[in-house]
C-alpha cells in the first residue's frame, strides 16, 4: 500500500511538471489562473507550518516544536541563512525537549 | 569590441554556474533532513530513495511524508502531495516558452522543474542565461538532493528517536523559510494567515492529511473571489 502510494506521488508529480511544459500559451493569460498560481503556494506551506507545528494526531499541543519554529521566524525576519533557519530550528527543538 | 562582449558572456556564464552549485548544495542540507523525516515517518530506505529521485519535488515529499509520519492515509499523502506539486505546472507554463523542447529532451526538462530551477531562470535576463541556469541548477540541486536523501536516511537508522534531535521541527521551519520571500503583500499575507487558520481549525474534526487539502480548497475559493472583485474594477475603469 506503500509502496504504491509512493510510485503513485512519483507519477503525479512528474505528470504535473510535463503538464505544465506541454500547455498552451493562452491559458498564463487567465487572470484567474495567475491569481491561484500565486495565492495557492503560499496557502498550501502555512497550512502545513501551521499543522506540522501544532498537531499531534488528531489534537492541538504545544510542545517543543513551537519553540523551534518560533526560533525559525524570528530567523527568517532577520534574513538568516536558509541552512542556519533548518539547523537552529532542529537545535532549539532537541534543547527544550531536554 | 566583440572579445569585450565574448568576455563579458563567459563571466555571465560563470556567475550562472557558480551560483547553480551553491543552490544544489543548499538544497543537500535539506535533503538530508527529508531523508531521516521520511525513515521516522516509517517509510523505507527504498521508498525514501524512490521519492528523492522519481517524485523530485522538495515541499511535495515532505507533504507526502508529513501525512504518512501523523497517521493519515497514504492516498491522502498522494494528494496533499500532488496539490504541492502542482506549482510546478504552473513554472512550466513560464518555462516552456524558453525551453522548446520535444520528445525526451522535454520530459528531461520537466524532471526538473522545481522551485530553484524555475527561480534561478527567471532571475537570468537574456534566454541563454535562463536555459543555461535553469539546466545547471536541476542537475546540480538533483544530484546533491539524492545523495543527501540517502544519507540523511541512513544517518536516521542509527538514532533510536529522531525526535531527540528536534528532526520534527525541521519541515515546518524550511517551509517558513521558503514562503517568507513571498509574503510581500496584503492578499498573500491573508491568504497565509487563512490557510494556517483552516488547517488548524480542521485538525481536530478530520482524518490527518485533509486538514492542509481543506485549506487548498478554501483558497482557491478565496482567489476566485479576488479575482472576480478585481475583474469588475478594471472593467469599470476600463469604461
Amino acid at each position: 500500500m506503500l509502496w504504491l502510494a509512493t510510485l503513485a506521488a512519483a507519477a503525479c508529480s512528474f505528470a504535473l511538471k510535463l503538464a505544465g511544459l506541454s500547455v498552451p500559451q493562452r491559458i498564463l493569460r487567465d487572470g484567474r489562473v495567475q491569481r491561484i498560481a500565486a495565492l495557492l503556494p503560499i496557502g498550501l506551506l502555512a497550512a502545513l507550518v501551521a499543522t506540522q507545528t501544532f498537531a499531534a494526531g488528531r489534537h492541538l499541543s504545544v510542545d517543543a516544536r513551537v519553540a523551534g519554529v518560533g526560533c525559525a521566524v524570528a530567523l527568517t525576519w532577520r534574513r538568516a541563512p536558509f541552512l542556519m533557519v533548518v539547523l537552529s530550528a532542529a537545535a532549539v527543538t532537541a534543547l527544550v525537549r531536554r | 569590441v566583440a572579445q569585450r562582449i565574448d568576455e563579458h558572456t563567459r563571466a555571465a556564464r560563470r556567475r550562472v554556474l557558480r551560483n547553480a552549485l551553491g543552490v544544489g548544495l543548499a538544497t543537500g542540507a535539506y535533503g538530508l533532513s527529508f531523508g531521516a523525516l521520511s525513515i521516522t515517518s516509517g517509510m523505507s530506505l527504498a521508498q525514501t530513495c524512490v521519492l528523492s529521485a522519481l517524485m523530485f519535488s522538495g515541499s511535495a515529499q515532505f507533504g507526502f511524508v508529513g501525512v504518512i509520519d501523523a497517521g493519515g492515509a497514504p492516498f491522502a499523502g498522494v494528494a496533499t502531495g500532488a496539490l504541492l506539486a502542482s506549482r510546478n505546472s504552473l513554472y512550466g507554463l513560464h518555462l516552456s516558452r524558453l525551453l522548446r523542447r520535444r520528445g525526451l529532451r522535454r520530459a528531461a526538462a520537466a524532471h526538473l522543474v522545481i522551485d530553484e530551477s524555475a527561480a534561478m531562470s527567471m532571475a537570468e535576463g537574456s534566454d541563454e542565461l535562463a536555459r543555461l541556469g535553469f539546466w545547471r541548477t536541476g542537475l546540480a540541486v538533483f544530484c546533491c538532493w539524492n545523495v543527501a536523501t540517502v544519507l540523511g536516511a541512513v544517518g536516521a537508522r542509527f538514532l533510536s528517536d529522531p525526535g531527540r534531535l528536534g528532526l520534527d521541527a525541521v519541515a515546518p521551519a524550511a517551509f517558513v523559510a521558503l514562503m517568507a520571500p513571498r509574503l510581500r503583500s496584503a492578499p498573500a499575507w491573508f491568504t497565509a494567515l487563512v490557510g494556517g487558520g483552516v488547517a488548524l481549525a480542521a485538525v481536530p474534526v478530520t482524518p490527518a492529511g485533509t486538514p492542509v487539502l481543506l485549506a487548498a480548497v478554501v483558497i482557491v475559493g478565496v482567489a476566485l473571489r479576488g479575482s472576480r472583485h478585481r475583474t469588475y474594477r478594471t472593467d469599470r475603469e476600463a469604461g
